[in-house]
């Protein structure tokens, strides 16, 4: 990506404001890290309290079939579970914050049943797949948008949102589900 | 209506806290020391992607301001032609595979010149709710946890953003 870009901007011209935006944005990276240090452990530590008192147990008891149903083969009651569920509730609910470091430690679980190798077998796949198939429901920030720019309705796009989120989601498990199958 | 949802969209979060806490008082576990576990957790996460943070951002930006993404885009004209998709809404779908936050500015845009309302901006909004930053998001994961074949992970979320774009326009023409 970094040769491309610099490719492109010795054409168009563009180096001074690549290499500014060079600096700028590991600047960023830095900040964004220092927001996410506050926002991500303040969710860890309540997925920590919620552990405490059971309640990802029963959260992963109600994700059970849909986990067997897209990660077969997995160990039952270990908790690579757990991990899947909390994340997947958490983009549902819009809360990426708190999908994140469950997401992570999901896919850290899964490498580790996979013998720890630097290839991605089929959970993983299917895992980031229907993460990136966009699982939240309600899009509260781009219905804050449309209000702030003046929309008549600004939850008009909710239902469309959720038809259009179901297909690519939809999409992504068959997918997942058929690579799966012919490939292994 | 528009006034429940969001009045519902603000109270997840503190009612998440709430049954958690709540939950936690009447088992009579160690709140507070199952918190500060969790937090430590926390930091480990953040400290363990930082690295690959800011290769990945450095790496957007460089792409952004030299006009990249927007040969991206320009090579994806012609499928857009294809699926009838408003040529104005091409660099907002590629923007986002990125960035989000880049995402929304164009959204902004697209509200200022379209309005909210219009076919196109109706069809932005649906879009960016059903599509991820695919590219951002698997690097992420992929590098920090020093996974290096992602074998048909990058196809998948490709195919799973293309169903979420043919949908969001059949839905939004009707």
């Amino acid at each position: 990506m970094i040769l491309f870009g610099i490719v492109v901007a010795a054409f168009t011209g563009n180096m001074g404001r690549v290499s500014a935006e060079a600096i700028n944005s590991a600047k960023e990276a830095v900040s964004l890290a220092i927001t996410m240090l506050g926002v991500m452990s303040l969710w860890t530590g309540i997925m920590e309290v919620a552990k405490g008192a059971g309640l990802m147990d029963k959260l992963t008891g109600l994700m059970r079939p849909v986990i067997r149903f897209l990660f077969p083969g997995l160990p039952a009651g270990h908790r690579v579970n757990e991990y899947i569920a909390s994340n997947m509730i958490a983009n549902i609910l819009g809360l990426g914050w708190a999908a994140t470091p469950a997401g992570l430690k999901a896919v850290k679980e899964l490498k580790r049943l996979n013998g720890d190798k630097a290839l991605a077998n089929a959970n993983i796949c299917t895992f980031l797949i229907v993460n990136m198939s966009s699982l939240q429901l309600i899009p509260v920030n781009i219905i804050a948008y449309r209000s702030q720019y003046g929309s008549a309705n600004p939850v008009s796009i909710l239902v469309p949102a959720i038809f259009a989120t179901t297909c690519s989601t939809a999409a992504g498990v068959v997918f997942a589900l058929l690579w799966r199958k012919k490939h292994g | 209506m528009g006034k429940i949802m969001l009045y519902v969209s603000d109270a997840i979060i503190p009612g998440v806290f709430f049954v958690v806490i709540f939950a936690a008082v009447y088992k009579k576990t160690d709140i507070f020391g199952d918190f500060i576990n969790g937090v430590k957790e926390g930091f480990d996460v953040t400290l363990g992607i930082l690295p690959t943070l800011i290769g990945l951002m450095t790496a957007v930006g460089i792409l952004r301001a030299s006009g990249g993404l927007d040969i991206i885009g320009n090579v994806l004209a012609p499928a857009a032609e294809l699926l009838k998709l408003p040529k104005e809404l091409v660099p907002l779908i590629t923007v986002k595979m990125f960035s989000s936050s880049a995402a929304v500015g164009l959204l902004l845009d697209i509200y200022k010149s379209f309005g909210p309302d219009s076919y196109i901006g109706m069809l932005a909004s649906v879009i960016l709710s059903s599509s991820e930053t695919i590219f951002y998001t698997i690097s992420v994961y992929l590098g920090s946890l020093g996974i290096r074949k992602s074998r048909y992970i990058v196809p998948g979320a490709l195919v799973a953003t293309l169903a979420g774009i043919i949908g969001s326009m059949i839905i939004v023409s009707r």
